[in-house]
């Protein structure tokens, strides 16, 4: 066991792979020499050379398609999108290319790369750098959707995303590179669709996603230190694939449940969920579901605005308290 | 590359291109040239569906790279993508039972006109989105340069796809990472409905762009497969030796609209006409017959072509829909569509 920040996780994820596997390639912008613009890159470029850890221009679309072609004929390259809003800018690729060149070609063509991304805010980015964008994602048929909350699982779900045969895009999360957790010595390889339930509870069900899984986990502690409501929090960890039997499980225990979703209100991922949960576990319901996000709004910049926007624990334990009963 | 015999079979000494070669090119125009036609007479019968991108008049461009590559090169194409797929190889029946949208086709109906791909012959997809399949094709080219292949990425497009910018970011990147690639632009002077002169910026849409990659501005007429052939296969040389990217404009013209929806009004008066006497397929058959090939010859590829599509055609039309299963196949790796538990 070592202490390790989420940022150093990065770093470790890939160098396990490209150790494992030299089909395995990295590029994006700054993502070698400089070591990643976040420093989640750092030493890659020492360790693997430049044939193999690749600085790129600023061109997402010959990012994200120069990975494509590479996966498509045997390399499985990961490929960075320095900040997740820039996915706009190369839609095509998340959206037409990638997710659709096996289904299209009846299973002829294969894409297994890795898209890794800083997402979320909280870092007084402004409103096009500091957007959750997992349900841009989500939406498409096709990709696989991950998105991890702890330094274990950065590298657990990376080495699970790589291995993966399908197009995976990756959500690391801008404002949890500098926290730190304990990481197991060796090799971690995790499995994608799998939630993980961090606190166990009996009065509610709170479902959260990266940053939000920390928000959730201390609005839970306390909910129940200064409330007595005993919260079961689970870290939904993966979007597609989607671990709804574990959510669902939950919910039969508990009869309630709350999604902590940081992007804008319409179509965020907790909408599917609930939606789902309606359809199938009505019955286990005793009382509405409810989601919490942020506003349908563009992100502010200033700390006190931004703050105010994106769920926050005190929100949450608000939230939670005054809808229970 | 061709062998030395090849190159000297020609029946005249100064010949650099070979009999053998001249053939296959003749021969693959005309295919492409009847399948069109037949692709065409299918949609007026309501037998072809959605929508189809014709290459009638452009068949020199496809043949001529084609014959040039190698069989392990790779093909990158466009929706207007059914001459360079039967170029590589691809059995006609299939090509067409794809836009058919029959259970033979290439892809069993679940790709159409727009995607016709096979693995198998290196067509590595055609694209529908303008412009994506650039920095895709610079992917493939990045692989071959990782792993010491030396096969070439070919990536064919129009001009209307210099005016976007993936185009710009393809070309950068292949130029600065010498990937071995090809962009081989078909000028056919209209980006979809709208001369391209109005919406370019320069005269020559990617050979006048040459320059700004740090690449030679290459110009050929894509009406003579010769010239194609010639050019293309320096331009994979140099990419197989390591010289890195090459850009071609070759200047055609597209005897029909741009989509069977497209009737093509706009064109002036006589344009058709002018080109109509250019048509690749007419000037290859005057050369054949010049450098010696009798018309016996000439005419028995053009009459076992004619057989070869109607025996595909009655294929087709025998073949059925696809089955019903297959709509949720091959959404993921493991062959199916499942997204939770």
């Amino acid at each position: 066991m070592a202490e390790l920040s989420y940022r150093e996780a990065v770093a470790r994820g890939i160098a396990q792979e490209m150790k494992r596997d030299e089909l395995v390639v990295f590029l994006g912008e700054d993502v070698a020499a400089a070591g990643g613009v976040f420093k989640a890159t750092e030493g890659l470029l020492d360790q693997f050379g430049p044939t193999r850890v690749r600085d790129t221009p600023i061109s997402e679309q010959a990012i994200l398609g120069a990975a494509m072609g590479a996966a498509m004929t045997g390399l499985r390259p990961i490929a960075e999108i320095m900040f997740s809003d820039f996915i706009a800018v190369c839609f095509d690729y998340i959206a037409n290319e990638f997710p659709k060149s096996r289904y299209m070609t009846n299973g002829q063509v294969k894409c297994p790369l890795v898209v890794r991304t800083g997402n979320g805010g909280a870092a007084r980015f402004g409103a096009q750098h500091s957007q959750s964008v997992e349900n841009w994602a989500m939406m498409i048929p096709g990709l696989k959707v991950v998105a991890p909350s702890t330094p274990s699982d950065v590298i657990g779900l990376l080495a699970a995303s790589v291995r993966d045969p399908d197009p995976v895009i990756f959500f690391e999360h801008k404002s949890l590179y500098a926290t730190k957790g304990e990481v197991p010595d060796g090799e971690i390889v995790d499995r994608l669709g799998t939630a993980r339930i961090i606190r166990p509870g009996k009065d509610a069900t709170i479902i959260a996603l990266a940053l939000m899984v920390h928000r959730a986990r201390e609005a839970a502690e306390r909910l129940a230190d200064e409330h007595g409501i005993d919260c079961e929090v689970i870290d939904v960890r993966s979007l597609v694939p989607l671990d709804m039997q574990t959510i669902l499980k939950s919910v039969a225990k508990t009869g309630r449940l709350y999604t902590v979703e940081e992007n804008p209100r319409l179509c965020g991922w907790g909408a599917e969920i609930t939606s789902i949960v309606a359809d199938e576990a009505f019955y286990d319901l005793d009382g509405p579901i409810v989601r919490i996000t942020t506003p349908h709004i563009p992100l502010p910049a200033a700390d006190n605005l931004e703050d105010l926007a994106l769920p926050s624990a005190d929100r949450i334990v608000a939230k939670i308290k005054t809808t229970l009963n | 590359m061709l062998q030395e015999n090849e190159r000297s079979e020609g029946l005249l000494t100064n010949d650099d291109i070979g009999l053998k070669t001249r053939l296959k090119l003749y021969r693959l125009q005309v295919e492409i040239r009847q399948a069109e036609q037949r692709a065409y007479d299918l949609f007026l019968q309501n037998l072809v569906k959605g929508t189809s991108h014709l290459s009638l008049g452009q068949e020199a461009i496809a043949a001529g790279v084609a014959t040039a590559m190698e069989p392990g090169d790779l093909s990158f194409c466009t929706y207007r993508g059914h001459a360079h797929t039967l170029a590589r190889g691809v059995p006609v029946e299939q090509v067409l039972g794809e836009l058919m949208q029959r259970d033979n086709g290439l892809m069993r109906g679940k790709g159409g006109s727009m995607h016709l791909t096979s693995v198998d012959h290196g067509v590595m997809g055609s694209y529908a989105i303008i412009g994506a399949h650039l920095p895709i094709a610079c992917g493939a080219a990045w692989r071959a340069q990782y792993t010491g292949s030396k096969d070439v990425s070919v990536c064919f497009f129009g001009d209307g796809t210099t005016n976007i910018g993936a185009f710009h970011e393809a070309l950068n990147f292949a130029v600065i990472w010498k990937l071995p690639v090809l962009f081989m632009c078909e000028n056919n002077l209209y980006m979809e409905y709208t001369p391209i002169e109005v919406v370019t910026a320069v005269e020559h849409p990617a050979a006048d762009r040459a320059a700004a990659y740090g690449l030679e501005s290459i110009i050929v007429d894509g009406n003579d497969a010769d010239e194609v052939y010639r050019t293309v296969l320096k331009a994979l040389d140099k990419a197989r030796a390591g010289g890195g990217p090459s850009l071609i404009e070759a200047k055609t013209y597209r005897h029909s609209g741009h989509s069977r929806a497209d009737p093509a009004k706009y064109r002036p008066e006589g344009e058709l006409d002018k080109w109509l006497e250019r048509d690749p397929i007419k000037i290859y058959r005057t050369r054949l017959l010049e450098f010696g090939v009798n018309e016996d010859t000439i005419k028995s590829i053009e009459d076992e072509t004619a057989s070869k599509i109607e025996t595909a055609t009655e294929l087709c039309k025998a073949s059925p829909p696809p089955p019903e299963d297959i709509l949720t196949t091959d959404v993921y790796a493991d062959g199916g569509w499942a997204w939770r538990n």
